[in-house]
């Protein structure tokens, strides 16, 4: 490393040599700085670029840990705030076109303004109240445990998004892009629901075989897409969503056979699991949250541990960097893509065993509900950092919580609650689209016509 | 002059993001609304709601049929009507406990799946009543009224009817995904063909079903239509001319499927299911033959009115021809193809079922 050093320092010298000034001179600038992205990602052109570039799966790399909530309140707060006031205004736009008051009072407009832009402010707001209400904290609750139940079922359903999530981020950083997380959480869910329901033993050890069950169910299901794609080079996006399929309709089969139906009965839902089988809830009955969510907290440090301080993580970081450099280090890359992708299945596993163990406690066909494929979002949104996709898998459970109350208080329609949801998501997760909206990105050099770029360089250029 | 330029632009954005948002702040400090101007009549105090299961309001079946029921209970009693839509599985819970909280007098849930959400929540408001859509508990719950159908009856009249009526000796029908309340319109389609054949000593044949092994085609879903048309394509292609879709929504699927092979030249003919199809999807109007209606929002309103009176009780509603809860809906633009004879047969039949003269059974049956 210390050998490196001047030279780095001398690159570096030599950049802040060049004549600046002249056109054609920054131009081959910036042609170096892609170029520098490209070969990162390419071995210098030795190898296919790998799927996530390499450049956005280590976040860690220069500048401290890259999440979410750095970049918030850190980097370029004023951005985010933007991107916030953004989605809330046009979602309030939204839902003001689907209230029936904007409606009526939008016909007289002229004659009366006041009450068309009364309606729409008020019917914005409400939605927005109503979010808030229904996933972090109800004044009106009759009782603080009812005023902070809302913060609690936020926390209930994000727990399957962050462990999936985390699956999903752990198989970014080995640059494997894991689109299977539905199917692993699906066959989790299977065998977890199979112990709970058809083994009957005692408290705790009943628990701990469900949960083994599951993350086992799911690390195998992964694990096979990793021996799959080590042993025939066989994609694992392909591989991934095929699994899933697999697995949904297994499940589906599975539903229509009398082990996994209720006796007397044959609807496609399995009996209940067990009392001894399902996760505690820890702060009392009147909670959904269950034990679930402290695992995902420890799952939550156990991948920032692997990845930021094991040999193993290592090994997943340099492979999901270049495969090729790895390999020439002496890094087991089959063995890293195996051992990646079945632990990602384990991770998306605890999601299945907290669908079936935590809030479910029964199978059917819709145990994955869509999680498998919103922690794809979340984690990505997370930067598929442990810590970013812990705070992305809150932020999505909160958006869904409040749905509740935002349709039942305020009438507006679910599709338009998740079409406002995912506008607020596209505009945190993409700044430079805001940056663009609000006229705040750097100015790029237009390869402009000599004249001008005179005129430019007389007034100082960039603004 | 460019970074002039510059700013006079990014200027004019931030001072009409300025002026949009004064606009909004001075509407909010503006004119309060108007109390009173909702649109509820305020006749009752009585709130009725409802949560669907992932099919939403709009799946042209059981949601919506009964969804179109307490709209109607709204209408005529003016009740409050609190609705909340679930997208997935996970959504059940927390929207039935959302609506109780809410303060809903009667809570109406829809499908099976919502079966373990409702008996949760109803044991744990043992105050508040629900009604639940196409599932029944055994042993009952004492808040928990089950609305149920024995769909196979009116189905048994389809089968008879397309026996009669199809041109090839072939019909055909298929389901969306292997549940009791889709095989119930399979069984009774089926055992109106053989009671048919029996009957006139004939030999129509039935696809996509097997009553005795209790297995056939299905596509998997409520969702894809496109699969829906390639089975009624396949059934078309093996001779047959009257399709029975069990599917919602994909049921159009085999409704354009045959719209096509009418274009062609071919005397087809559609049975549509759960609503009156000639008028709940008028695309098809004439490939119509009938419907198998199981009138749902009839059953919701009643069950509403019952309660607002309060006369509320867990015994079941079980929809028959009897009580008009299944029928076969008119023939509408296709009645001259129904021969006089086959329709005095068909009230006959009807007649039979009612008075027990006449058994219709399916594995899937309401056990009451």
């Amino acid at each position: 490393m210390s050998d490196n050093q001047p030279a780095k320092h001398a690159a570096g010298d030599g950049h802040g040599s060049t004549p600046s000034g002249k056109p054609h001179h920054k131009a081959s600038q910036a042609e170096e700085d892609t170029a520098a992205v490209v070969s990162v990602d390419t071995a210098g052109g030795a190898m296919e670029p790998s799927a996530v570039p390499a450049t956005a799966q280590s976040g860690q790399l220069p500048g401290g840990p890259d999440t979410v909530l750095r970049r918030i309140f850190t980097g370029s707060g004023m951005v985010s705030l933007l991107a916030v006031l953004l989605a809330l205004i046009i979602g309030g736009l939204l839902i003001a076109s689907t209230d029936a008051r904007v409606a009526t009072t939008s016909t007289y407009f002229f004659a009366r303004p006041t009450d068309f832009l009364s309606a729409l402010w008020d019917a914005a707001t409400r939605s927005y109240v109503a979010l808030f209400q229904g996933s972090v904290f109800n004044p009106r609750g009759n009782s603080v445990a009812a005023q902070f139940a809302p913060f609690m079922e936020t926390l209930t359903i994000a727990t399957p998004l962050i462990t999936a999530g985390l699956g999903v981020a752990l198989a970014f950083r080995a640059g494997l892009f894991n689109i299977g997380a539905q199917g692993q959480i699906i066959v989790a869910g299977i065998l977890a629901a199979w112990v709970g329901f058809a083994l009957h033993l005692p408290f705790g050890l009943h628990l701990l075989l469900v949960l083994v069950a599951g993350i086992v169910g799911g690390a195998l299901w992964g694990g096979l897409v990793g021996v799959l794609k080590a042993r025939t080079g066989a994609h694992e996006v392909i591989l991934t969503i095929m699994f899933n399929y697999i697995a949904l309709y297994f499940l589906r089969y599975l539903l229509n056979t009398p082990a996994f139906q209720r006796p007397g009965e044959s609807n496609p839902i399995s009996p209940i699991l067990d009392p001894t089988a399902v996760y505690p809830q820890i702060f009392g009955t009147q909670y959904r949250l269950h034990l679930g969510f402290i695992l995902a907290i420890g799952a939550t440090f156990l991948v920032w541990w692997l990845l930021n301080r094991s040999t193993i993580g290592f090994e997943f970081r340099a492979v999901g960097a270049n495969p090729k450099a790895a390999q020439t280090a002496g890094i087991n890359v089959s063995r890293s893509t195996i051992l990646v992708m079945a632990m990602a299945g384990a991770l998306a596993g605890m999601s299945g065993v907290a669908q079936v163990a935590g809030t479910e406690k029964v199978l059917t066909d819709g145990v994955a509900a869509t999680y498998g494929f919103d922690a794809i979002t979340v984690a990505l949104l997370g930067r598929s950092t442990p810590w970013g996709t812990f705070a992305a898998g809150l932020l999505f459970g909160a958006f869904r919580a409040g749905a509740v109350q935002m349709q039942i208080q305020t009438g507006t329609p679910i599709d338009i609650v998740l079409v406002v949801q995912s506008l607020i998501v596209l505009f945190i997760a993409a700044p430079p689209l805001v940056r663009a909206v609000f006229g705040l990105n750097p100015r790029r050099k237009k390869p402009a016509r000599p004249a001008k770029s005179r005129q430019a360089a007389t007034t100082g250029g960039a603004a | 002059m460019s970074s002039l330029r510059a700013h006079l632009k990014r200027g004019s954005v931030a001072g009409l993001a300025t002026v949009g948002a004064t606009a909004l702040v001075l509407a909010g400090c503006g004119a309060p609304p108007e109390a009173g101007s909702g649109p509820t009549a305020g006749a009752s105090d009585y709130t009725g709601c409802i949560v669907s299961d992932s099919g939403g309001f709009d799946d042209q079946s059981f949601n919506q049929s009964s969804y179109e029921g307490l709209k109607k209970a709204e209408a005529d009693l003016g009740i409050k009507v609190n609705q909340v839509e679930s997208k997935t599985n996970n959504d059940f819970e927390p929207n039935l406990r959302a609506m109780v909280t809410a303060g809903c007098d009667l809570t109406l849930t829809i499908g099976f799946l919502l079966g373990d959400a409702t008996k949760k929540q109803a044991e744990a408001n043992p105050d508040s009543h629900f009604a639940i859509v196409d599932y029944s508990y055994n042993p009952p719950i004492s808040n928990v009224k089950p609305i149920i159908y024995d769909t196979a009856q009116a189905a048994f009249l389809a089968g008879y009817l397309a026996a009669g009526t199809t041109k090839t000796g072939t019909v055909a029908t298929f389901g969306g995904i292997k549940l009791p309340t889709v095989t119930i319109f399979m069984d009774g389609y089926a055992d109106g063909i053989k009671y048919y054949n029996e009957q006139k000593g004939k030999d129509v044949k039935l696809l996509g079903w097997n009553k005795e092994a209790q297995d056939g085609s299905f596509t998997g879903d409520f969702e894809k239509q496109d699969v829906g048309k390639q089975l009624t394509q396949n059934f078309l292609d093996q001779g047959a001319d009257i399709v029975m879709p069990v599917a919602g929504p994909v049921g159009k699927g085999a409704g354009s499927a045959l719209k096509e092979a009418k274009a062609a030249g071919k005397d087809v003919k559609l049975i549509w299911v759960d609503s009156d199809g000639y008028l709940t999807a008028p695309d098809y109007k004439d490939i119509m033959l009938s419907s198998v209606m199981k009138t749902m929002g009839e059953a919701v309103e009643a069950v509403v009115k019952d309660d607002t009176e309060g006369k509320f009780s867990n015994e079941p509603y079980v929809g028959t021809l009897a009580n008009e809860g299944v029928q076969l809906a008119p023939f509408h633009d296709l009645d001259s193809q129904v021969p006089a004879d086959l329709k005095a047969e068909l009230e006959q039949i009807e007649k039979d079922i009612i008075d027990g003269k006449l058994k219709v059974e399916s594995a899937a049956s309401p056990k009451a």
